[in-house]
């Protein structure tokens, strides 16, 4: 029994924000003049297909980056806005020097393009957490002002001063050498499903997973994520327990930073080969839903990337069939976060009142009956 | 704190600075900085201090004031509001959307109450529900972008716009002061002191009569009226007693709570006060500034309002500065190359003098340093380069944000319970 209590209360909010999304879609739907019946049964008509499900992967891959790079720092209380930034700033550099550096030995090749972006993505978020343990700056103020600086700022300005020429018009770097892709999943996956056409499963799954597990061991069975769930927790407990409160902000930014620099390499190294002015956007903003959603869980964000990554792709459909607007899904998204995180927050203190009234009936308990005779 | 730690000494600047005297002192300074940087800029300009510009720069000021003020009320209620932004986007689309529907006049209404809808949902979660702040609002953020690309699909689409901005659409009239800038009186073409002197090019004096005249000449009546919430929200902060329960509740509200005041009510009236201010600053972004609706015109100014509120110390009037100075760094982005190369100058100037300054009064020597190493730096970019990349006047704001608050952290002192959440009965 209380087990499955354990399960509703881990998986209640949740699912409980999901189907409450759907029905202010629905409404949305219904208002705009479409049959949301119609329309949710074709974007599981669609969604199901087995390209589209590839897809939806290749779009959680960077979406679950995102949120452990976000759900790192969040585990001890620090907002680390500037995820955004850093994975942008890192997927540039890293395009430069991947370019740069030519033909190598595959392996190596990749290696250097990955060490860049975790150091570049490093770098920018322990400026701001240089901040905060040196001059108290708040993080979400500095990690807010250090994307703009990254994005309209160095991005900007040295993308226009190291883009090549080409054909087209877009403003882009050089090509990385073939040697520094990452490879396609296709022919494992085609194993067991039928030829994959048009669309291939990114390589990148595997290094989100092996990031994913490492984040579960850190944060779990580490001393350094015991020291970061202690201070999340109670940072004045921690300290006096002999956690160094700055060495500790400073390391999570660091490491919170370098899987960001992550975030966009799933696209640089499997997709497209260069940094341009298109490359994707906006998924490091879209990462703090994902760990918001799994509550910094390495499971949970899975799981919410997953979901966000399918209705992303999923509902492609809507368009298409002119049911609705696509944006549609990102409305569904943000009713979600807010939902979940409310479900959250009523879950969290109902624990809390049972845990209290748990303790309270295991005090009278025991000394019930004494304490009664001795106030009387 | 500074005060206990000083030594009790009169100095120059208690004897002549007093009160309001020192602003007037600070102000006329600051503008004999900008004439000098005029003056010995490598590149001849007037921009710095010329009236079109400064009228300009109050105009891209009022987006971010907005959004600080905003960010004020929500903050002295004690709600840190991240969520600024997506109030201020939700004030871009409704602003543009009601323009369309029934004129500016409607379409500012229209965005107060899309942005108080906004502050709405945000205080719903974060007071409500006891959300954390920071995740209320950026789950608001989340959302505001989403919700104006779908409407603008169903809306604008089909009315000469797209899925990314509106038609466009027309803002309200504007209004000279006659005689100081040469406004008409019934027909009579008034005389235009402030030009004449701004035109006589004299140093200083012009230049003060141009900054001057800017806030008086060809200002629209929407940016009067923003101007005019400033001395509004003081007063109703400052002066009346919904503004002291308002406050109480940002400093300890478990007191004003026993004290009978309905701690919650008055913290959703903070922050639905602070979107529907932040959805005016998006409806005047939108309509006055822009012409149109236009997806991410709003560039993050809501945050940079939000900050401008810190560094001005959660007061109105510090507020205010920011924001201006910030609409000027938009306004030489826009108008002037020369003028935006020679604000590197400028920089140099002001951090050269707060170094001497710091000299002076014997400050700290790690931050003198870093002050030097900072004034040489730039006075050195400044002496070799003609231009700077158009970059830069785009990100000054950001960088300005990070420098005043890495050195200014220690004076700044926000309402004391901010950002905490509060359940009545819990202590």
């Amino acid at each position: 029994m209380s087990r499955l209590r354990a399960i509703r209360r881990v998986m209640g909010p949740p699912v409980g924000a999901v189907l409450l999304a759907l029905i202010v879609a629905s409404v949305i739907l219904f208002v705009s003049g479409a049959n949301p019946f119609v329309a949710f049964g074709n974007v599981i008509e669609y969604g199901t297909r087995l390209e589209t499900l590839v897809e939806s992967f290749n779009r959680a891959t960077p979406l679950y980056l995102s949120g452990i790079a976000f759900a790192i720092a969040m585990r001890m209380n620090l907002f680390q806005i500037g995820v955004e930034g850093q994975y942008i700033l890192a997927a540039f550099v890293a395009a430069y020097v991947g370019a740069g550096v030519g033909s190598l030995f595959p392996p190596l090749h990749v290696l250097i393009i990955l060490v860049v972006a975790m150091l570049v993505g490093a770098a920018w978020a322990g400026l701001a957490g240089w901040m905060k343990v040196t001059r108290n700056v708040h993080e979400v103020i500095s990690t807010i002002m250090l994307n703009a600086i990254a994005v309209g700022g160095v991005v900007s300005f040295l993308l226009g001063r190291w883009s090549i020429e080409t054909a087209s018009l877009d403003t882009r770097l050089g090509d990385i050498a073939t040697t520094g892709w990452f490879p396609s999943l296709n022919p494992i996956l085609e194993l067991v499903t039928r030829e994959i056409k048009r669309v291939e499963l990114t390589g990148f799954i595997l290094v989100a997973a092996v990031v994913g597990i490492g984040y579960h061991l850190l944060v779990n069975r580490t001393r350094l994520g015991f020291d970061l769930r202690a201070t999340g927790t109670n940072p004045f407990a921690a300290e006096a327990s002999g956690v160094p409160p700055k060495r500790t902000i400073v390391l999570a930014m660091l490491i919170s930073g370098a899987v960001a620099g992550l975030v966009g390499m799933a696209d640089l190294l499997g997709d497209q080969h260069f940094y341009s002015l298109r490359f994707p956007q906006g998924l490091g903003f879209a990462g703090i839903a994902v760990a918001l959603l799994g509550r910094n869980h390495a499971v949970g964000a899975a799981i919410a990337a997953i979901a966000f990554g399918w209705l992303e792709r999923a509902s492609g459909i809507l368009e298409v069939r002119g049911d609705a607007p696509r944006e549609i899904v990102t409305i569904m998204v943000g009713v979600i976060i807010l939902f979940a995180v409310i479900a959250y927050a009523l879950a969290q203190r109902r624990g809390r009142i049972e845990a209290a009234a748990a303790a309270a009936a295991q005090v009278t308990e025991a000394s019930g009956p004494d304490t009664e005779e001795a106030d009387t | 704190m500074s005060i206990v730690r000083e030594p009790p000494m009169i100095t120059l600047r208690d004897t002549v600075m007093q009160g309001r005297r020192r602003w007037l002192v600070y102000s006329l300074g600051a503008v004999l900085i900008l004439a000098a940087t005029q003056m010995f800029a490598k590149q001849a300009t007037d921009d710095l201090t010329s009236s079109g510009t400064w009228a300009i720069a109050l105009a891209w000021s009022v987006p971010i004031l907005m959004a600080g003020l905003g960010g004020l009320f929500s903050e002295r209620a004690g709600v840190v509001n991240i969520g600024l932004e997506g109030m201020l986007i939700l004030g871009t689309w409704f602003g543009a959307f009601g323009t369309m529907i029934g004129g500016p006049w409607f379409g500012m209404l229209l965005a107060a109450v899309a942005g108080g809808v906004g502050g709405l949902m945000m205080a719903t979660a974060a007071v409500g529900f006891n959300v954390d702040h920071i995740v209320a609002g950026v789950a608001i953020n989340l959302m505001a972008p989403g919700l104006t690309r779908f409407l603008s699909d169903l809306h604008f689409s089909d009315r000469g716009g797209s899925i990314t901005q509106s038609p466009n659409i027309s803002g309200v009239s504007s209004f000279s002061l006659p005689i100081f800038a040469g406004g008409t009186v019934f027909g009579w073409k008034s005389p235009d002191i402030l030009g004449s002197i701004e035109n006589a090019e004299v140093f200083w004096l012009s230049d003060l009569a141009g900054i001057a005249r800017g806030f008086v000449f060809q200002m629209s009546w929407l940016t009067l009226i923003a101007f005019l919430i400033l001395p509004l929200s003081i007063v109703l902060l400052w002066r009346t007693r919904f503004g002291l329960r308002l406050r109480s509740c940002g400093e300890h509200p478990h007191a004003a709570d026993s004290l009978g005041v309905n701690v919650y009510k008055y913290k959703y009236y903070g922050v639905v006060i602070s979107g529907a201010l932040a959805g005016l600053g998006g409806g005047f972004l939108a309509i006055q500034l822009s012409g149109l609706y236009k997806e991410g015109q709003t560039q993050g100014k809501g945050y940079i309002g939000l900050a401008t509120m810190i560094f001005g110390n959660w007061n109105p009037i510090g507020t205010a500065r920011g924001a201006i100075l910030f609409g000027f760094t938009e306004t030489l982005r826009l108008r002037d190359e020369s003028a935006a190369h020679a604000l590197l100058l400028l920089v140099a100037i002001v951090v050269g003098l707060l170094l001497i300054w710091r000299i002076l009064r014997r400050s700290g020597r790690l931050g003198t340093v870093q002050l030097a190493i900072v004034a040489v730096a730039v006075g050195y970019w400044y002496a070799n380069s003609t231009g700077v990349p158009n970059q830069l006047p785009a990100i000054t704001p950001h960088i300005a944000v990070l420098v005043v608050l890495l050195f200014a952290t220690s004076r700044l002192r926000p309402p004391a319970a901010d950002g905490l959440p509060f359940r009545k009965g819990d202590t």
